[in-house]
């Protein structure tokens, strides 16, 4: 089988099956890496990637199959052995401590191997020497905590690279990634297969498979539903292979029909957790039926600006008006009970909870509500059956609706979130970053769903940093940038161009002055 | 129809599957194992047969009618002070305040007791009123920690500590003082308050040594419904919510500050209790040093209940057995009763680091991934 003179695998997995109670995540998988190529992984959501790489990065251990790495058969007791065979995982969260320096994040876990005294200085000259050799630039002194999320995904790298790591696995590494962030993380990638390091790429972006890959395997129920040639593959091609069906990427949207003002917010200031004016004068509103677009680089003021409409965070200033009540002043809960709903955009840290079943998170913000709840006990039934509704209606997938949602994959959590907001009545939708991770399927459904909503009668704010889903879905478009408006478009006139100027300057090409 | 068979019925195997699902009792169970095979150690060190001093431990909780019933008695007051933590650890809170909260309800359980009225009051009026009494009191003294974590972010446990220290020289104040006479009985020759009203005692079930009452079912009644409240109410899942991911919960539309000042009230309201059962059912008195250590003890027994209202009813009558067993134990194999306390906390330390449990007898991960529940924190998506 091997062929003289061709090219040599630095990794090899043959028939691995690995299955959870109830799930069969990878059946007889075969993949192979060769030395200093790219090979990405395609699926949708739940088809088993982060279990292949997990098996492989030795997180868990398949119940048959083998993995060789560079001939060698090898049997990973953990995560410890693979990093010993020149494997490094940088995970789609991140696995590093806020309050530490990225010198310390980096040798963190290493003073096992390297002795009890860590050499600072050490550390600091072999972070220099790697961002020289492949262009990463960190600041080693840097608190890993006040890095954006590009630059930590770069200590990430810097991490692997550190424990001498050859064979890369890369899950998602680019769903968090603002788009120059993602150029510059390619030219990284680059770098590290050019000098002679394997790479396993895990994205749902097709374009950036096309761009990068030299091989492309794809996932589906956890079977390898087949291989493609990124010469001569397209991004409806592989979509297709994905899903098994024709994926539609243009959504079809309808004029939109603005009626009453459903959202008014005026000159709302807020503040981070740093006591940081992050939104500084925010002003908008936005009309039944009609979809408003919020676009900016992320870190401009959106997280801030969405938990304090939903009255999640406190607003150091200014009005919001939702329905024509005045909910400035008012908790989440009475917002949500005005008609108002809401995706979140972590959704770890606000949209779920981990230890609870599908089930309960399905019912998340009406748990006490019938009939959920008759008074104040909790119909378990009802929201069992609820639960199984949704989940066939918006294709999750999972075992059972008992199962804690932490075992689903990211997508299918996401998708959760999403059934869960937008059932029942909902006049005002505010969505933050909906479709992130989530496969090209899912993302049709999703954005369908969206338009579905403000085609009968509902306000969408939407909030995201993919400008394509911003230009796809909305009826008008604003520019956020340090924390308000800097400009607001039609829809249907807004180009890519014009936008992505505005995002990164604030100010249009034309006008010398820069908004601050 | 055959369908909805089939599905009621797969269901009700699952749950019979559960019913009996042993799994989480084995690490519990072998840390019990593990700290009496320690303790049989640390006894044979000191020249004594270890099967001699365990069997005399046995007899002295099990021996007789009397000594089951004695041992039982000790047990009622952990069931209160294990659920103070037990509830409050649900909401994510640390409530190390049961010990203050015990006395706070203790003392003003026999501060009413005593009122004039409770004399001419029959008992079915009486009981549950020295009984609300004792949860008012510890309620007031959960609330405070609560109060303060929820306004202005001071840490329970500092809190608690210092809010233990305040009950206990505040009740030893009101109990010890002669002049002013507060609620001192200065006939007594110790420091303690007046009998209570005889209508207002639990009747006794068993005269042992201490006395069996009925203060045994108050407290599994109110585990019952602690459980059930956990289980099935929306304010359970409100609490178990704020616990786990406080920030879902504030997107969840739960007022979290409202939970953290509830669950550190009620927890105390648990303590309160189990003192006001103590003082009607035990002593009739009030009297500060009965209640030494029962609220640390909670602590304990709590943890080994793993927070589980119901787990907490054997996890308190194996704590409270030992304790009255081990006089037997010290009085004939002259094996001290501080070696109970070694094998206790040992449970302890080996509930808290269970990988030492699992690795000795072979357990396996709970419900098989334990291992991979570590992996998929890691792992995700
Ligand atoms: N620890 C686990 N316990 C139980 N089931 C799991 C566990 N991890 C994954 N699964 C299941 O295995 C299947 C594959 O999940 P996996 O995370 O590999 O998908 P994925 O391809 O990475 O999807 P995504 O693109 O959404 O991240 C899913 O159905 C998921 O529910
Ligand atoms: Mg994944």
């Amino acid at each position: 089988m091997t062929v003289v003179d061709g090219p040599v695998p630095v990794l090899d997995v043959r028939g691995v099956t690995k299955t959870f109670p109830g799930v069969i995540a990878n059946e007889d998988i075969d993949l192979t890496l060769n030395q200093g190529e790219i090979h990405c992984l395609l699926g949708e959501n739940g088809a088993g990637k982060s279990t292949l790489v997990n098996v492989i990065f030795g997180l868990y251990k398949p119940d048959k199959g083998t993995v060789k790495v560079r001939g060698e058969e090898v049997k990973f007791a953990g995560v410890g052995e693979a990093i010993e065979h020149g494997i490094g995982m940088v995970h789609q969260h991140f696995q590093l401590i806020p309050v530490f320096t990225v010198a310390e994040n980096v040798i963190l876990g290493d003073e096992l191997t390297n002795g009890p005294f860590l050499s600072m200085n050490e550390a600091r000259r072999r972070i220099r020497e790697l961002e020289e050799q492949y262009g990463l630039i960190v600041d080693p002194d840097a608190k890993v905590g006040d890095l954006s999320v590009g630059e930590q995904q770069r200590v990430e790298l810097v991490k692997a690279l550190f424990r001498e790591a050859d064979i890369l696995i890369l899950d998602e590494p680019t769903a968090v990634l603002t788009p120059g962030e993602v150029d510059d993380f390619f030219a990284v990638v680059r770098s590290l297969v050019d000098q002679g390091k394997s790479i396993i790429f895990i994205t749902h972006k097709l374009r950036e498979v096309l761009a990068v890959a030299d091989r492309i395997t794809v996932l589906r129920n956890g079977r390898i539903a087949g291989t493609a040639d990124p010469a001569t593959a397209t991004q409806q091609s592989l979509a297709n292979l994905m899903v098994g069906r024709d994926v539609v990427f243009q959504v079809d949207k309808g004029e939109a029909h603005p009626g009453e003002v459903a959202l008014r917010v005026e000159d709302l200031s807020v503040e981070d957790e740093r006591s940081v004016m992050t939104v500084n004068g925010f002003s908008a509103e936005v009309r039944a039926g009609e979809i408003f677009g919020i676009a900016g680089v992320e870190g401009n003021g959106q997280r801030e600006l969405v938990e304090a409409i939903t009255g999640m965070r406190r607003k150091a200033g200014g009005t919001v008006e939702i329905l024509g009540h005045n909910a400035t002043k008012l908790t989440p809960r009475k917002i949500a009970e005005l008609g108002t709903a809401h995706i979140p955009e972590d959704r770890n840290k606000h949209g779920l909870v981990g230890s609870y079943s599908v089930a309960d998170n399905m019912v998340l913000n009406k748990y006490s509500q019938a009939p959920f709840a008759r008074r104040w006990v909790r119909n378990t039934s009802a929201v069992h059956d609820e639960a199984e509704e949704l989940v066939e209606q918006f294709d999750i997938r999972t075992p059972s609706v008992d199962v804690p949602i932490d075992t689903l994959s990211g997508g299918n959590q996401q998708k959760v979130i999403v059934a869960r907001e937008l059932t029942g009545d909902v006049d005002l939708l505010i969505v933050a970053q909906p479709t992130r991770g989530l496969d090209v399927g899912s993302i049709e459904y999703i954005h369908q769903q969206i338009i579905d909503r403000r085609d009968r009668g509902a306000a969408v704010l939407l909030v995201s940093a993919e400008l394509d889903e911003i230009l796809s879905l909305s009826d008008r478009i604003g520019v956020l940038y340090r924390g308000r408006l800097v400009g607001v478009f039609d829809g249907a006139d807004a180009t890519r161009e014009e936008l992505g100027y505005l995002m990164a300057t604030g100010s249009t090409p034309d006008t010398e002055e820069v908004a601050s | 129809m055959n369908d909805r068979l089939d599905k009621g019925l797969s269901g009700f195997i699952r749950k019979i599957r559960e019913a009996w699902d042993l799994q989480p009792l084995l690490v519990p169970l072998g840390a019990i194992l593990l700290s009496f095979i320690v303790g049989g150690v640390l006894i044979a060190m000191i020249g004594v047969n270890p099967f001699e001093a365990y069997w005399a431990l046995l007899r002295g909780m099990f021996g007789s009618w009397d000594r089951v019933a004695g041992s039982i008695a000790r047990s009622v007051p952990f069931m209160g002070s294990a659920l103070a933590l037990a509830f409050a650890f649900r909401a994510g809170l640390f409530n190390i305040g049961a010990e203050g909260q015990l006395l706070v309800g203790g003392i003003t359980a026999a501060w009413v007791g005593t009122l004039t009225f409770m004399y001419h009051t029959p008992s079915v009026i009486a009981i549950p009123i020295i009984l609300i009494a004792g949860a008012v009191g510890g309620y007031v003294w959960g609330w405070i920690p609560g109060v303060l974590r929820a306004r202005t972010g001071a840490h329970e446990v500092i809190t608690t500590i210092m809010l233990n220290s305040i009950a206990l020289f505040g009740v030893r104040w009101l109990v010890n003082s002669r002049d002013p006479q507060i609620l001192r009985d200065l006939t007594a020759s110790v420091p303690r308050t007046k009998a209570i009203s005889p209508t207002a005692v639990l009747p006794t079930i068993v005269d042992s040594q201490p006395n069996l009452h009925m203060g045994l079912f108050v407290m599994i009644a109110v585990c019952i419904v602690v459980a059930f409240v956990l289980r099935r109410t929306t304010f359970g899942f409100e609490t178990i919510t704020v616990g786990t991911n406080p920030n879902a919960a504030l997107y969840a539309g739960i007022n979290v500050n409202r939970i953290i000042i509830l669950a550190m009230a009620l927890s105390g309201a648990f303590a309160g209790i189990a003192a006001a059962s103590e003082v009607s059912g035990t002593n009739q008195f009030f009297q500060p040093g009965t209640f030494a250590f029962i609220g640390f003890d909670g602590i304990a027994i709590a943890l080994l209940a793993r927070a589980n209202p119901i787990a907490i009813i054997p996890a308190s009558l194996l704590w409270g057995s030992l304790l009255a067993g081990a006089p037997l134990m010290q009085l004939e194999a002259g094996v001290s009763i501080d070696v109970v306390r070694i094998i206790q906390s040992m449970v302890l330390l080996f509930v808290a680091a269970d990988a030492i449990v699992r690795y000795v007898f072979h357990i396996r991960g709970e419900a098989g991934h334990q291992m991979e529940s570590v992996a998929t924190e890691e792992a995700e998506s």
